[in-house]
């Protein structure tokens, strides 16, 4: 914490301008960014702000498009893994890259094994592991596998190797979301030990709190640029400010004030109460109206999926109910929920969506085969004829009915998965990041459909993690953070502020911090 | 034409545009490839070989094919959704053993003996399913281990000798007219079968849908472990059906009766068109298959070529089919 005024600390790594663009998107817009020797650097951002594609830029996985990067005042080209290992860079990222079976020595020294004889020196190989774990305060023996240790050990033994890789600078993508409040301070003494000697740390954290106690200075990333560096004691709000003060005004078709009245006196089609499941998700309360849009914002790894996953049924939970138009579901049955009129659009299209290689008729009508059935028998003909219907009402555009679904572009996809419910009849739907990855245009159609399924009655919850997306078809906004329904907001009420302090908890004073959210990557 | 499909399905049925007639045929060959190579076949060895094309001789091929067809046949579903299934031999000859046992050794009349049988498959695969959707086994090591199993117990039941078959179940390897091979006409109703399953009905559907995509299966309200447990009962019955019609075959019931047929059961559902990833599959394309591997046999036969390469050549006719299937998917 006590940061002394750095003197003019040397130099280990600046980058100047870097962009970096993806088909149709523009991850990283001039970035610039530097890292001394011996101090904390705190990147900040919202999802999808590019601190991501900026790490793997430094890491070596992928290529700047224009921009450069300085390795003590040299320019240098990170071509890939190993040229970032050679440059002393050393990326911990989110999900490990750990072969739990193998021991902690085999894993910290993996592919480059002491060797005698052409054989491998076991003996000098843990002994040196041992030094290293020593350092990082892992007391397991070295030959444990990894696969017996903690979230918390296993990232140890990740920065026990960057530690055997004479690493200089290292990044940390966000260490702390996985961590329980203990781990995260012992984490907390092995990173200030490693700034102590000398190395420059790049951290990332969505946790405002951890700011103040762990760093030295902030770069803001917001849409790609930075577009500030403030000193680590910077007030929250100011930061929160820098992180979403952005001035684009997309255009969402939805009239929300007109929408919360007229919802305001329908029923409710869907009423979850205090649903809980143990270490992921607890105290989830709330109802979404015939005609309304319930958005759910947070950060990743807040347990947006996860509850809406357990309302439908895709998995089970420890206590709570769930109501659909007044008829109470088992729990872990999506059966049910499809008989009661309730459908999920899940947040990977491909992975759990469709059947990539079957036709658009055979998806779409996916979940109606059931009560298309008599005697065991599908009527495929009728099938068909709905969703001829669907297609056309949804405007997919397709070759015909039987053109494989893998070939049509992400937002016709997206249209046939949601088309599948409807041409079910469900009432109530769940949109898991409906226009993650959707091209611009396209993205507008769905929100047009949105408009058009409220409009005739139906329900729709939305969790998405674009901020002006959820503001801009939302009536109501939940904000989770941390497992938990942080705040509520109407539509007059959610501003960009106001959902991100709820997500990032800083209005939530004294929250009960054992939560343990689910490692889930981005 | 729509302007954001970045290709074409492989199987429209309206196609826009298109070429004229010999694109069209060019199309329906690439897209039956295992069809064209059985007509390509038939049309060299019967330019090659004056016996090749007489009536004797196809039905001769037919006779061939049966068992292995009906096996291939249960092994779509499996492959189809995704999974696979190596019991499929064992539990023939299983089956076989027992309807031996029933109507020899026990005297049973030979209706309920060939009932017992289909039931002793049934059960079989019935085992393999709750072992794969309740056990949560790989479908590969569950039925691993019914290759074994059932193998070991029709051994026990047999005492490791052939069961000579009764006079009353004679009928079902001899001939319907004098010409016409009961096995051939088992094995086109069994297709028949195969086919409304995987195309009408619910099972069948969700067999496609499992293999396509599990998880987006569950998430559309298939019951998948219901589901698995039909598919691999299904197997099971479709086994015992081809034991029986084995066993008819030799007029006996032998301890080492269709053994290695699983792999020829397998072979015959890729060469038509299947894919071991799941989703994709159809029954005649497994009856092309069958017959391929069958047409190839009698075909080295009767020009004489050993025993020993014909293995080699069907070895290659497979991998050709895949590495065929494969480049046809790429382009």
């Amino acid at each position: 914490m006590t940061t002394p005024d750095p003197p003019p600390a040397r130099e280990l790594l600046r980058t100047e301008g870097i962009r970096k663009t993806f088909p149709g998107v523009v991850a990283l817009d001039g970035v610039d960014f530097d890292l001394r020797a011996g101090e904390v650097h705190v990147l900040l951002g919202e999802n999808g702000a590019g601190k991501s594609t900026l790490i793997k830029v430094l890491s070596g996985a992928y290529r700047a498009d224009a921009g450069r990067v300085l390795r003590e005042g040299r320019a240098v080209r990170i071509a890939g893994a190993e040229a970032a290992e050679k440059l002393g860079i050393a990326t911990i990222h989110q999900e490990f890259n750990l072969v739990p079976q193998l021991s902690i020595a085999e894993n910290i020294f993996l592919g480059r094994q002491p060797r005698r004889l052409g054989m491998v020196d076991r003996k000098k190989m843990e002994a040196d592991a041992k030094v290293l774990l020593e350092r990082v305060g892992v007391t397991a023996p070295p030959r444990t596998p990894v696969g017996k240790l903690g979230i918390a050990g296993r990232q140890m033994v990740e920065i026990a190797k960057a530690l055997s890789l004479r690493t200089r600078v290292l990044i940390m993508d966000e260490p702390t979301a996985v961590l329980t409040s203990e781990e995260v301070d012992r984490l907390f003494a092995i990173v200030r030990r490693l700034r102590s000697e000398g190395v420059g740390i790049v951290f990332i954290t969505h946790h405002l709190e951890e700011i103040p106690a762990l760093g030295d200075r902030v770069t803001v990333l917001r849409d790609g640029r930075s577009v500030g560096q403030v000193p680590a004691t910077t007030p929250q709000d100011e930061l929160v400010r820098l992180m979403v003060g952005r001035s684009i005004e997309q255009q969402y078709p939805r009239e929300t004030v007109k929408a919360e009245d007229a919802a305001a006196s329908a029923a409710p089609l869907l009423r979850v109460s205090g649903l809980r499941r143990q270490g992921v998700f607890e105290d989830i309360s709330f109802e979404v109206r015939a005609g309304e849009v319930v958005g759910i914002a947070g950060l990743v790894g807040a347990g947006r999926t996860e509850v809406v996953r357990a309302v439908f049924g895709a998995d089970g939970y420890d206590a709570g109910r769930v109501e659909v138009a007044g008829k109470r579901l088992p729990g872990g049955d999506v059966c049910a929920s499809h008989t009661v009129g309730l459908g999920l659009v899940p947040e990977d299209r491909k992975g759990q969506g469709l059947l990539p290689d079957a036709s658009v008729s055979d998806n779409l009508s996916l979940v109606s085969m059931r009560e298309a059935s008599k005697g065991g028998l599908v009527d495929r003909g009728g099938l068909r004829k709905d969703a001829a219907r669907i297609a056309d009402r949804l405007g997919v555009r397709m070759a015909g009915l039987d053109q494989h679904v893998r070939t049509l572009s992400g937002g016709n996809q997206q249209k046939v998965v949601i088309g599948k419910w409807l041409l079910a009849k469900s009432r109530v739907l769940i949109l898991d990041e409906p226009t993650r990855g959707i091209d611009v245009g396209a993205k507008v159609e769905i929100y047009q459909l949105i408009n058009e399924l409220t409009a005739s009655g139906h329900a729709v919850l939305m969790i998405s993690s674009d901020l002006p997306e959820v503001l801009g078809m939302s009536d109501r906004v939940l904000v989770m953070s941390q497992g938990r329904i942080a705040g509520e907001l109407t539509a007059r009420e959610a501003t960009q502020d106001a959902v991100m302090a709820l997500a990032v908890g800083t209005s939530a004073p004294g929250s009960t911090s054992e939560m343990e959210d689910s490692p889930r990557g981005h | 034409m729509a302007t954001d499909t970045q290709q074409p399905g492989h199987r429209l049925d309206k196609r826009p545009g298109g070429g004229g007639p010999p694109q069209a045929i060019r199309r329906f060959l690439l897209d039956n490839g295992a069809l064209s190579a059985l007509v390509v076949l038939v049309a060299v060895l019967a330019l090659v070989n004056g016996n090749f094309l007489t009536t004797t001789n196809l039905l001769n091929v037919g006779e061939q094919a049966a068992v292995t067809a009906i096996l291939a046949f249960g092994v779509t579903f499996a492959i189809v959704a995704g999974g696979i299934d190596l019991s499929v031999g064992s539990v023939a000859a299983f089956s076989g053993i027992m309807l031996g046992w029933f109507t020899t050794t026990q005297g049973m009349p030979a209706f309920l003996g060939v009932i017992l049988a289909i039931l002793t498959g049934t059960a079989c695969g019935l085992l393999n399913g709750v072992l794969i959707s309740y056990g949560k086994l790989p479908p590969f090591i569950a039925t691993l281990a019914m290759l074994s199993a059932a193998r070991g117990l029709l051994l026990v039941v047999s005492q490791g000798n052939p069961i000579l078959m009764p006079d009353s179940l004679s009928w079902m390897g001899e001939n319907i007219g004098g010409w016409l091979p009961t096995q051939v006409i088992v094995m086109l109703v069994m297709g028949l079968i195969a086919a409304l399953i995987l195309n009408r009905t619910y099972n069948g559907r969700a067999m496609y849908a499992i293999g396509g995509n599990e998880e987006a299966a569950h998430l559309s309200g298939i019951r998948v472990r219901r589901q698995k447990l039909v598919i691999y009962t299904l197997v099971g019955a479709f086994a015992a059906v081809a034991g029986i019609v084995l066993t008819s075959r030799l007029a006996s019931a032998q301890p080492t009766g269709a053994e290695g047929f699983e792999l020829d059961a397998i072979a015959a559902v890729v060469i038509g068109g299947a894919s071991l990833a799941g989703g994709v599959g159809k029954a005649s394309g497994t009856l092309i298959g069958a017959l391929i591997l069958a047409v190839l046999r009698n075909g080295l036969n009767l020009l004489d070529v050993s025993a020993f390469w014909q293995q080699v050549v069907i070895g290659v006719v497979i991998a050709l089919a895949v590495l065929l299937d494969t480049l046809r998917r790429r382009t």
